[in-house]
């Protein structure tokens, strides 16, 4: 133990580490701040860390080629000891760091600990959050299978829509004229060099501030935050009712941390590493793309903004959101810190939390995108044409070679483009069947050119079938009150065919 | 790692100006002197750093090369095929990546269309349906004409298109640059009226009467 002492001594006496660091260890810290909300921020850093870790060891095999980036991945996953294993840490990683970064922003925003004097620690953070998203997305690419290649040609349509400097924007990032091997240097180098190091000096000076400035005290509903008193108070209370950080608060720190690490191993050792998907070969066209998890909303946002609010939202909205986050301890510096009396601030975090949560459960099946298979994939449910005639049979059969199936849904399967077409004749009437599948119209493709009469009229006597028995198809009443309609007319016709086959 | 407080820094500062005037203007004036040869040597330094970094940014090959793309037996009549061809500029890295994929219309006799398989509005792989006579896209549900005119979804033109020609029976096209909405030319005053938007300035445009009759009746 002397001989530890003495090394120990012999060190600290050159590098004169140690009474600042004991310092910071044991800083007093409210006791109420000891609590399990307040570990969010130590449990990001300590993934952060592990993600520099794995990264690092990722790098030892991977090859960021563009030619060979996808071998080097499939041979990390098969051929290297547990490289499968390290390349799911480091996926699950990101996951897990995104959702805590957000979390710990959470309990920043809804605890007051964003107003004075911690507004500049807030500024940096938002600055960690972006540099968070920014990993997430370049590491994404790293992943150099169909997703990536695919996602950069979505990045660079997204920046190409920058007015005036879209052209060049478009070109520093694939850094060449096509998604190729430049690009994935290109992002190799922002992934491994250019973030990661401003994230570690974005980290040390947020955790420089949180020790300078004291961690947020547990916020009393009625206690309000002033410019002029609140520094005197809160070192009032930190000698009044502190404990040092060091063990009093720590511990649900470290616990939590290793609870943390243990859930993404487990998460890594089940569910295993992401990817990589088909190889990144652009002639292999039969794709569909999906990003990564967390910016799946962003893919259910582009699908659904009407086409003219798309570039403006695209181009402005991040501003706005950027803009908003860096100003709000500008705009609510002091006052009320408790959640228990800032309604607005809860509605805002349950509101965003809804918008993306909907949007990325919509992504998880996207609607609006055809299913390319499901013409040939999935046959017309049989009580439907139970009982049809022969046009009507043919007009089903129209219907699927036509692949109208990709984008409207008969029973349980088929596209959700459009709108699922089970009771489709109680809608529309005959005329207007005709007209909607020939001239299309409110997003559907006019099909005049790739009809003939003769399939046309197959088609929509099938469409006309497509009611349920207890209700009857739309009917024309103007038109009937000018030519009538009679018990021989086609409309009474097939419905009397119908009936009389539900029967059977 | 007790900071002296800020008011004795300063005063102590004011007296060593006062003491030591001239010498500190000196020193000073060579550490000016130092941070401006520093910054000489960092405007020299940034020359190349920027003209690295941008060059990919500004485009080197102002007119892009012709790639062949097939014999023109590869194209029946009437149909619409997929063609692939590697891209011109390449770099030794780039592996498959420089594969490229199109779609080939060959309307009749020598009227072709040759389409990017870039969706025009966030560059998925569009797919050809001839059945359907549509291009439908996988990721956001955007669809096109045979002609590539927009038919419905999120994008706002049609599909891009590369110029052709013909040289002794093979179809060549210009071709090297990935089609984004930004980068291409917007959907021309032609385009309002039924042809699809091109891509790159060529003969696309002698199509206009080819691809007149394609357009459906309510566009």
């Amino acid at each position: 133990m002397r001989l530890i002492a003495a090394v120990a001594e012999w060190f600290d006496h050159r590098l004169g580490l140690a009474a600042p660091i004991r310092d910071a260890a044991e800083h007093p810290v409210p006791r109420n701040t000891a609590s399990w909300f307040y570990v969010f921020g130590s449990a990001a850093l300590v993934v952060f860390i592990l993600q520099l870790v794995t990264g690092t060891l990722l790098a030892m095999v991977y090859v960021p080629s563009a030619a060979e980036a996808w071998s080097s991945l499939q041979a990390l996953n098969h051929q290297v000891a547990f490289g499968w294993f390290i390349r799911a840490m480091h996926g699950w990683g990101s996951n897990f760091m995104v959702a805590i970064v957000l979390l710990h922003m959470v309990q920043v925003f809804l605890f007051g600990a964003y107003k004075f004097p911690r507004e500049l620690t807030w500024i940096v953070g938002v600055f960690l959050l972006l540099m968070t998203l920014g990993m997430a997305f370049t590491g994404q690419i790293m992943r150099f299978d169909q997703d990536a290649y695919w996602g950069l040609g979505i990045g660079a349509s997204i920046a190409s829509r920058v007015p005036v400097a879209g052209p060049t924007i478009v070109g520093l990032m694939l850094g060449g004229p096509i998604i190729a091997g430049a690009t994935l240097s290109r992002f190799f180098a922002l992934h491994v060099f250019v973030i990661p190091g401003t994230l570690i000096a974005l980290v040390c000076l947020h955790v420089l501030m949180v020790l300078k400035l004291g961690i947020n005290e547990w916020p009393m509903p009625g206690r309000l935050v002033k410019r002029a008193t609140y520094e005197r108070d809160y070192h009032a209370l930190t000698k009044s009712d502190g404990a040092p950080f060091v063990p009093y608060a720590v511990w649900k720190d470290t616990f939590f941390a290793a609870f943390i690490l243990l859930a993404v191993a487990g998460c890594a050792w089940y569910f295993g590493p992401f990817g990589p998907t088909g190889q990144p070969d652009p002639t292999i066209i039969q794709t569909a793309p999906r990003p990564d998890y967390f910016f799946l909303w962003m893919y259910a946002l582009l699908s659904l903004l009407p086409p003219s609010l798309e570039t403006p939202a695209l181009l402005i909205g991040p501003v706005v959101a950027i803009a908003a986050l860096l100003l709000l301890p500008f705009l609510s510096g002091e006052g009320e810190k408790s959640w228990k009396r800032r309604p607005i601030a809860v509605l805002t975090v349950l509101l965003i939390a809804i918008t993306l949560g909907t949007f990325t459960h919509l992504a998880g099946y996207a609607p609006w995108s055809p299913h390319m298979n499901a013409w040939s994939g999935d046959p017309v449910p049989d009580q439907m044409l139970k009982g049809t005639t022969a046009l009507e049979r043919q007009g089903a059969l129209v219907f699927q070679g036509k692949q109208c199936r990709n984008c409207h849904a008969l029973g349980e399967n088929g596209g959700e483009r459009g709108p699922r077409l089970d009771t489709v004749a109680v809608r529309l009437t005959e005329d207007q069947l005709i007209r909607q599948v020939i001239q299309g119209g409110g997003n559907m493709p006019a099909y005049g050119k790739n009809l003939s009469p003769a399939e046309t009229t197959a088609l929509v006597a099938f469409l006309k079938t497509l009611h349920p028995a207890t209700q009857t198809p739309a009917r024309d009443a103007s038109r009937e009150a000018v030519i009538g309609n009679g018990p021989g007319s086609p409309d009474r016709g097939s419905l009397a065919a119908r009936e009389g086959g539900a029967e059977h | 790692m007790k900071v002296s407080p800020p008011v004795a820094l300063a005063t102590g500062g004011q007296e060593c100006d006062v003491s030591n005037e001239n010498l500190m203007t000196r020193r000073r004036l060579f550490m000016k002197l130092g941070i401006l040869f520093n910054g000489v040597v960092a405007a020299a330094l940034a020359v190349p750093i920027v003209r690295y970094l941008s060059a990919s940014a500004t485009r080197a090959h102002r007119t892009l090369p012709w790639v062949a793309l097939g014999s023109l037996k590869e194209f029946p009549e009437g149909e619409t095929r997929l063609a692939t061809f590697r891209n011109p500029i390449v770099t030794p890295t780039d592996g498959q990546t420089a594969d490229t994929a199109c779609w080939v219309r060959r309307i009749e006799g020598q009227q072709f269309q040759v389409f990017a398989v870039n969706c025009a509005h966030l560059g998925c792989p569009v797919r050809w349906f001839p059945q359907a006579g549509l291009f439908m896209c996988p990721c956001h549900g955007g669809a096109y004409y045979r002609d590539g005119s927009r038919a419905s979804g999120p994008p706002e033109r049609g599909l891009f298109e590369y110029p052709f020609k013909v040289e002794n029976g093979v179809l060549t096209i210009q071709a090297g640059e990935l089609p984004t909405p930004g980068t291409s030319a917007p959907p021309s005053a032609n385009n309002a009226q039924g042809t699809p938007a091109t891509f790159f300035k060529g003969p696309a445009a002698a199509l206009t009467a080819a691809t007149k009759g394609q357009r459906p009746p309510c566009a």
